[in-house]
């Protein structure tokens, strides 16, 4: 979907459970019927002093962009690239190569 | 010029080049002076087979390779002088001879930091792409090199395979050469490229890009030698074959591939999926990358390295999925393949 204001894409995340829609461009937040009240459940869940909040989930990261069928796996679901905190000495060669 | 210094250690083994190569950097950074009473050192910026490229102060000079067509770098020179706000613009639009190298005089633009890559400007980069592609091709400009590129990488392997005796990258040259008899013939600098000609850089990296005036006046993309016109997504092809290979971050590769949208290049489709028209120039990067790994490692008789495996890896996946096939993570509906 759009966004209302600015109408860039909007790409939708995982928080707990609940789906919320980002705008790529302004990071204006639409939320769904019901989604404000669940969040408000939620936050209420997290002062409660126990149980212990769960750690947030791999998929609360917006899903990788498409990737052609011959490609490595991206992260998201088990797989994961070659990049990390600290960028491969090789492949920094590589970006700058013929 | 260049920022290619990577391979600036390689070496032709010229020194005399190099050197009348820094006389004329230096004439042309101090007209007015003789040329003794200049202080300012020369420093090559890159010396391979291809190029030999130094600088002294403000000034590039770069030789260009033995086999350079002279009509063809007359006209990719003029292209760059006339789209000063894409290309960084020559000194001079005349080619001068050095021991029977074609030379080009540049401005001095300061390159991406080969230590910082993540502070590429993607960005920049995709949007001067997009504005080049939209430029109209100038009358008589020839193709753009990237396939020809591309099959000069798999010859080098050939000749490696022939000529090495390293063992230990052996195995991994099969599936680059099977990925390659793979693509289409166009993709191997055997047919002319498909579809409406774009104006194309046609070796697009992280070295390619330069601020002028240096430090930090606007990016401009360098190095006309493989510039011309073809099928405009080869120039996001290495950034797409870095991410489909697992090496680029997702949220560079959005970024680059996001701002090219925006600014409305012609080389993939609006919004949808980009591989219908990136798959092709993205695999023959990928093959072209791999081949170049595998015979450096095939030459040194070392193993390859966790990237350059990466890129193999890619290669022997190819096979089983057809060129130009829709990629299986973003089914589309008929009504979107346009």
């Amino acid at each position: 979907m759009q966004c209302p204001k600015c109408h860039a894409p909007m790409h939708t995340y995982n928080r707990n459970g609940v789906q919320i829609e980002q705008c790529s461009g302004c990071r204006g937040i639409f939320l769904d019927y019901g989604e404000l009240e669940a969040l408000t459940r939620l936050e209420a869940q997290w002062s409660q002093p126990a149980p212990p909040p769960p750690p947030a989930a791999p998929q609360a990261y917006p899903a990788a962009p498409p990737a052609p069928a011959w490609g490595a796996p991206h992260g998201g679901h088990g797989g994961h690239g070659h990049y990390g905190h600290h960028r491969h000495k090789s492949f920094g060669h590589m970006l700058f190569s013929s | 010029m260049t920022a290619d210094t990577t391979t600036a250690s390689a070496g032709t083994g010229d020194p005399a080049l190099v050197s009348a190569l820094a006389d004329r950097a230096r004439a042309a950074a101090h007209p007015r002076s003789p040329a003794a009473s200049c202080s300012c050192p020369s420093a090559p910026l890159a010396d391979r087979p291809d190029a030999t490229v130094v600088r002294h102060d403000i000034t590039v000079a770069k030789a260009h390779a033995p086999d350079t067509d002279p009509a063809a770098l007359t006209l990719r020179v003029a292209t760059a002088a006339r789209h000063p706000g894409l290309l960084l613009p020559p000194l001079t639009p005349v080619t001068a001879t050095l021991y029977d190298r074609l030379v080009t005089l540049w401005p001095y633009g300061a390159p991406v930091d080969p230590d910082d890559p993540d502070a590429a400007p993607w960005e920049a980069a995709a949007t001067l792409l997009a504005l080049l592609h939209r430029t109209p091709v100038p009358a008589g400009l020839p193709p753009m090199r990237g396939p020809v590129k591309a099959a000069r990488a798999l010859d080098r392997l050939r000749a490696a395979l022939l000529t090495t005796s390293g063992r230990a990258a052996h195995p991994a040259a099969r599936p680059v050469l099977e990925a390659w008899a793979a693509l289409p013939a166009w993709a191997r600098a055997q047919a002319p490229m498909p579809g409406p000609p774009a104006l194309c850089h046609g070796d697009l990296h992280l070295g390619q890009l330069v601020r002028h005036p240096a430090p930090d006046g606007p990016w401009r993309l360098i190095d006309v030698d493989d510039l011309g016109a073809g099928v405009p997504a080869w120039d996001l092809a290495r950034p797409a074959a870095w991410y489909a290979c697992g090496l680029l971050p997702p949220d560079e590769w959005t970024r680059f591939l996001t701002a090219y949208r925006q600014a409305g290049g012609p080389a993939v489709p609006a919004d949808g999926d980009p591989w219908t028209a990136l798959d092709v120039p993205a695999r023959a990067l990928t093959v072209q990358t791999a081949a170049l790994a595998v015979a450096k490692a095939l030459a040194a008789d070392r193993p390859l390295d966790e990237v350059e495996q990466a890129v193999v890896d890619a290669c022997a996946r190819m096979p089983s999925v057809p060129a130009g096939f829709p990629p299986a993570s973003a089914p589309r509906s008929p009504s979107e393949r346009a």
